[in-house]
């Protein structure tokens, strides 16, 4: 199904061009993966995403891809770009250094079609690690009106809270590569989101949804989550300070 | 590995390629101990050899002064120490030790757990294996 088409005749001033490999997979009739390769040009600033829009724009509307803010805050067009789990829109073409851009859907999660994958799995972790502040009295309730914090404890949680479910780190993790069943660095990172939050009294019921068999201690501090990361969320710190905590070197 | 699923499967896993030395040091620690487990197993399955006496004994001695021997022992001396210094570093960090404060994250967003503390810990370990190892080869290869 290998194709090679040209975009030259775009409105693009620039003579610079990519061949842009595309993995193409329908589950419902395809036996395996084929890359499909398009010839795109690009600018300075040209990102992954945009090429892969303007195939579509062009010359095949069925390349499946999920995006929607462009700006690297949704989490939704994670993929695999030169071999690396990337977000398409924060990835220019002109970083990658290559004549060859290859995009496959992320590693580890299920393939719907193409580039989309399934986040079900991730969303459903992230649930069971209760990611709210679990506490028994409300805002509402309280004479002060809010629970006040200062900037110092706002610090303590702040990186972990920028997490935008993307999904690149449990896609480069290597634990993941071979477990399923595991809890994954994204809901690894948020439940030390909430267990550093001064607010937070849930830490023992949180603590122990993730004391299991396929829990926390099946990182291996590998640190590829926090290589991947495209928002500084650094999962793998979360989640060393949060075995801190449960093997007592921490209180 | 199934369509369904789409792990990146065992060989993704051992692809130390793409993430740094952190995930090279991952690798090496996993081969490590699986080479001392076997090495163990083995150890004690040939030191029973002693059980059929003289004989028994001296087979096995003679199975390990060989050249081929020499350099597997001398192996056996680089993962071992590979394994216990990258180890003590492995188990500090579980501990939240050495893998920096969380703090606002700022664009390019280096992680601050990869850092140079964590990475001097791994180069030494390696450079203390090679030298063990080298040390090893010359004590017995230089009788
Ligand atoms: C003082 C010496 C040692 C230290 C400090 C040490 C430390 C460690 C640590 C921290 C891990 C976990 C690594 C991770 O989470 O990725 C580990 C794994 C392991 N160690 Fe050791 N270890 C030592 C000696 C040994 C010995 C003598 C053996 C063999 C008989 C051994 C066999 C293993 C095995 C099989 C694993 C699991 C590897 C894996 O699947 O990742 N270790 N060791
Ligand atoms: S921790 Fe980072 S890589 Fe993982 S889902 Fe959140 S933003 Fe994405
Ligand atoms: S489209 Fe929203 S993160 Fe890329």
């Amino acid at each position: 199904m290998a194709q090679v088409s040209s975009m030259s005749d775009g409105q693009s001033s620039t003579m610079k061009s990519i061949t842009l490999k595309i993995s193409r997979f329908n589950p419902e009739h395809d036996e395996s993966s084929q890359f499909m390769e398009f010839n795109v040009n690009y600018e300075k600033w040209t990102t992954v995403l945009e090429a892969i829009l303007d195939v579509k724009k062009h010359f095949d509307h069925s390349v499946a891809v999920r995006y929607s803010c462009r700006q690297a805050t949704c989490g939704s067009c994670g993929m695999i770009i030169n071999g690396k789990p990337r977000l398409a829109c924060f990835t220019k073409i002109s970083e990658l250094d290559s004549n060859v851009v290859t995009v496959e859907p992320m590693n580890n999660f299920p393939v719907i079609r193409d580039l989309a994958v399934k986040f079900e799995r991730l969303f459903d972790t992230h649930q069971k690690i209760k990611p709210y502040l679990i506490r028994d009295d409300t805002e509402l309730e309280s004479d002060q009106k809010e629970f006040l914090q200062t900037p110092e404890e706002v610090e303590q949680y702040i990186q972990f809270a920028n997490c935008i479910k993307c999904g690149l780190c449990n896609s480069a993790c290597p634990t993941m590569a071979t477990d399923s069943s595991f809890v994954g660095p994204q809901a690894l990172a948020q439940a030390y989101r909430y267990v550093a939050d001064s607010r937070d009294k849930g830490k023992d019921s949180r603590l122990k949804v993730i004391d299991d068999s396929h829990g926390i201690w099946r990182c291996h501090f590998a640190g590829s989550c926090s290589q991947v990361c495209p928002k500084g969320v650094d999962p793998a710190m979360g989640i060393q300070l949060l075995r801190g905590y449960m093997l007592g070197f921490r209180d | 590995m199934t369509q369904d699923e789409h792990k990146e499967g065992v060989k993704g896993m051992v692809n130390p390629r793409r993430y740094g030395i952190e995930r090279v040091a991952y690798l090496m620690m996993r081969l490590s101990g699986l080479g001392l487990l076997a090495y163990f197993i083995g150890h004690i399955y040939e030191t029973s050899n002693i059980l059929r006496g003289q004989v028994g004994w001296d087979e096995f001695m003679d199975l390990i002064s060989g050249t081929e021997g020499h350099i597997v022992m001398s192996i056996v001396i680089a993962m071992c120490v590979f394994h216990t210094v990258n180890g003590v570093r492995v188990m500090l960090g579980h501990g939240g030790v050495g893998v920096g404060t969380p703090a606002r994250p700022d664009y390019p967003y280096d992680p601050a757990s990869q850092n140079y503390r964590h990475k001097i810990g791994i180069y030494s370990a390696i450079v203390l294996a090679a030298f063990a190892m080298m040390y090893g080869l010359a004590v017995m290869f230089g009788e």
